[in-house]
């Protein structure tokens, strides 16, 4: 840090510290001008508490707007929770861990759906996230050259990320009506693919018609990153490969792929958290009556608690959802950090 | 540093205490009050066509209030898919309206949270008496022997829309009377793209209906005397498997019906996709949909030709919507003024007539708009034939559970599985089996 500020501007928190040329050691001449330099805090407590000062907004509205409701639901997650309470919720008896045990007993009516529910969501987030990313990397690395009508491209590429969920859910399930939808017109109406229409918003195909909106949603997010990511690649790199005979496949392999393999990480658990979670599409699109095909969990919880009332066991299903994804997300990101650190060593 | 942490520590989770100690007191269950006795909030249901509609029906009427006593009204138009969640939300907070719409199948189960204003004697009294009320309508305010939580505000019933000159080109004169006879009149309309029903087989509401309506007619309650549910019992079973079958078996219904729920049934029947329809007071929203009235005819809705034992003569579900005071309130006078005056005979012939629906109060069903066919079908339906969804706190369960079970047997009849006696009560006894609380 140099020492050529005047006035009372305080430097930059923690810089200070840093050392450097005429930094804040406790003997010189520096330490004396950078000491008459900083507000009137009280020596080592405004060193102390000035960043979490800074911190303080964020922190308060975090908690105000995040972890309250979740410590909220966590309690919610122990009461009898029913009709009964949730005027005056603070009555509501305490039922222990009934309601977990309702909800992993998976011989009972409820476990068993839930455990569909959990089971089809994971099929679904599997292969919405690994179609997604499939796409976002074949879509980036196809357009890391530049050619006429780049830009173009990917304007168009990323409008269905740009467009209001409302809006495009909406606008598919018109297209995926039986009866009146465009997508039958053309399978069975012009091209005669199928006897009969087929229907794509109940029974079985309700699955694919989730998991197509969802991949047409996500991948113009991945090819956004990825995009981005492979900007960083100095064109020297493939260049030297190229000199040595690689082929576009090695260099994808051997420097694309290593080369965006941070972004990588947090791109699939991102994607990961996001699509399990989905509760916009799966609810614009069915409504609260999910065929058993597509019952995602995040729709699930919602209909046990707003359809039935039963806010204590909803909360215990969202309890053991957060608890799922927290596990998944730690392992993920201890097995991938245990890789790259293996890498860089 | 770490004792700076430390206290950090200590002061978030002290905040996380209190904050969460606070939120567990969830809605206050304090009595209402008058502190704020300028200003209301009304949450009305959406019964016009459209949101703005609404609001052109209503601002007139609640200005007249606001001039005539000076309290603000503050007015939300709320869509029927949302106004539950809404409720339930307003009632587990206790931030809500001061006076709301309600749909009147709800009254028990709301009722049953303690959220709502009971109308004792003394407040029906302070609104002019519950004889003003059409007895039936007044049934569907709350549980048995209890205090109504609210009040009726609009009255609707099922008729049997039908398409006269689909009806001629048959060669049927008049329309059924029987379910037997509109299967057979059916089968008779249907051929090509056209159908003889248009049903809305993923609405979770419109299958309830039915539901209760046929249910009725085999002598299926779905809940016994103490209020616990019995959704799966043989005559629930039969009487779901003959509506399920118009689409299942009769093949009166359009297969891609089995996906409706955003009222696409009207819009078939309209359009001349489908010669009839059950549907709740549809004059103004086919109007809406540029259908002539005079190309449709009305008629109650059929009963049974032979009507199996313990089978009642019902036809209609009591529709309507309840006008419900949150008993929170800050203006507790201003909510009953508002309550009597929405009741009073020309506000009720007013907004009656603009929604197409019956005024559940006896002296205002006099009014000429009152007099046309539809509304002398539905009138009578309401008066002869009619039975309140059961009123019991789980209730809700009903709607939620029975309705999403047939919008399932909907799905497999259409998707080519035989829909059987056995499938259907499969599907009831898993209804049955996720009931709760």
């Amino acid at each position: 840090m140099t020492t050529t500020a005047t006035g009372n501007v305080p430097p930059p928190a923690g810089a200070g510290e840093a050392g450097g040329t005429g930094g804040t050691g406790k003997s010189g001449p520096g330490a004396r001008r950078s000491a008459r330099r900083r507000p009137r805090l009280p020596g080592r407590l405004g060193r102390g508490a000035l960043p979490y000062l800074f911190l303080l907004p964020a922190l308060v509205l975090e908690l105000l707007i995040h972890l309250t409701p979740m410590v909220v639901g966590v309690v919610m997650s122990f009461r009898e929770l029913t009709r009964l309470y949730i005027h005056n919720w603070g009555e509501a008896p305490w039922s222990g861990l009934d309601n977990y045990r309702v909800a992993v007993d998976f011989d009972g009516p409820l476990g068993e759906s839930l455990l569909h529910s959990f089971l089809v969501t994971c099929l679904f987030t599997v292969v919405s996230v690994g179609l997604s990313w499939l796409l976002g990397t074949a879509a980036a690395v196809l357009m890391q050259d530049r050619f006429r009508g780049r830009g173009l491209l990917r304007a168009l590429f990323l409008t269905p990320y740009a467009l209001p969920v409302y809006a495009a859910v909406i606008t598919w399930a018109f297209v995926l009506q039986r009866d009146n939808g465009m997508l039958n017109h053309i399978v069975h109406d012009q091209l005669g693919l199928t006897d009969q229409p087929p229907f794509w918003l109940i029974g079985d195909n309700a699955f694919f018609s989730l998991v197509v909106i969802s991949v047409w949603r996500n991948w113009p997010f991945a090819f956004l990153i990825l995009t981005a990511a492979l900007q960083n690649i100095p064109r020297e790199v493939y260049e030297a490969a190229q000199i040595d005979g690689a082929g576009v496949w090695q260099q994808i392999r051997r420097i694309t792929l290593p080369s965006v393999r941070p972004v990588n990480q947090v791109l699939v658990l991102v994607l990961f958290l996001w699509t399990f979670n989905d509760f916009n599409v799966p609810y614009l699109l069915f409504g609260k009556a999910a065929p058993d095909s597509a019952d995602l969990i995040s729709v699930h919880i919602y209909d046990s608690s707003f359809g039935t009332w039963n806010f204590g066991y909803g909360s215990a299903m969202s309890v053991l959802l957060l608890l799922f994804l927290l596990l998944v997300t730690a392992v993920y990101l201890v097995f991938t950090s245990r890789g790259r650190r293996a890498e860089d060593g | 540093m770490r004792r700076t942490r430390r206290a950090l520590a200590v002061a978030v989770t002290a905040a996380l205490a209190a904050v969460a100690a606070t939120g567990c007191g969830g809605g206050s269950t304090d009595a209402g009050s008058n502190d704020e006795p300028d200003k209301l909030t009304y949450w009305a249901s959406n019964q016009g066509t459209s949101i703005e509609n609404d609001e052109e029906v209503l601002k007139p009427v609640l200005d007249a209030f606001t001039e005539e006593t000076g309290i603000e009204v503050d007015l939300e138009v709320i869509p029927w898919d949302s106004l539950l969640d809404r409720i339930l939300t307003a009632t587990a907070s206790g931030e809500g309206p001061d006076v709301l719409n309600i749909g009147n199948t709800w009254s028990a189960s709301l009722q049953a949270t303690g959220a709502l204003l009971q109308f004792d004697e003394e407040t029906f009294a302070r609104i002019g008496g519950a004889d003003r009320f059409v007895p039936s309508a007044l049934a569907a305010t709350g549980a048995e022997g209890q205090d109504p939580a609210a009040v009726p505000l609009y009255s609707l019933a099922y008729a049997l829309y039908y398409n006269k000159q689909m009806f001629a080109d048959a060669g049927i004169e008049t329309p059924p009377t029987t379910w037997e006879e509109l299967v057979e009149d059916g089968q008779r309309l249907t051929g090509g793209d056209t159908y003889g029903l248009a049903v809305e087989g993923a609405s979770i509401p419109e299958n309830t209906h039915h539901a209760f309506v046929f249910g009725q007619q085999h002598g299926a309650d779905f809940f016994d005397a103490e209020g616990n549910a019995t959704f799966d019992t043989p005559e629930a079973a039969e009487a779901i498997k003959q509506y399920i079958d118009f689409l299942a078996a009769d093949g009166i219904v359009a297969p891609g019906n089995a996906e409706y729920a955003q009222n696409q049934s009207l819009a078939d029947f309209a359009g001349g996709k489908a010669a009839m329809l059950l549907w709740q007071a549809a004059g103004t929203a086919l109007e809406h949909q540029g259908m002539d009235p005079d190309a449709y005819g009305i008629a109650p809705v059929p009963f049974q030709a032979d009507p199996p034992e313990g089978g009642r003569q019902v036809n209609s579900m009591v529709a309507g919507i309840n006008l419900a005071v949150f008993q929170n309130t800050d203006n507790l006078d201003g909510a009953l003024d508002f309550v009597t005056y929405l009741t009073s005979d020309e506000v009720q012939v007013e907004l009656n007539g603009a929604y197409g629906s019956i005024p559940p109060v006896l002296a205002a069903q006099d009014a000429p708009e009152f007099a046309t066919e539809e509304r002398a079908v539905l009138r009578q339906t309401l008066a002869d034939s009619a039975a309140p969804l059961p009123q019991v706190p789980a209730e809700d369960q009903f709607e939620t559970l029975v309705g999403t079970a047939m919008a399932d047997l909907f799905a497999d009849a259409a998707s080519g599985n035989e829909v059987t006696l056995d499938s259907v009560r499969q599907r009831l006894h898993e209804a049955q089996q996720q009931v709760t609380g």
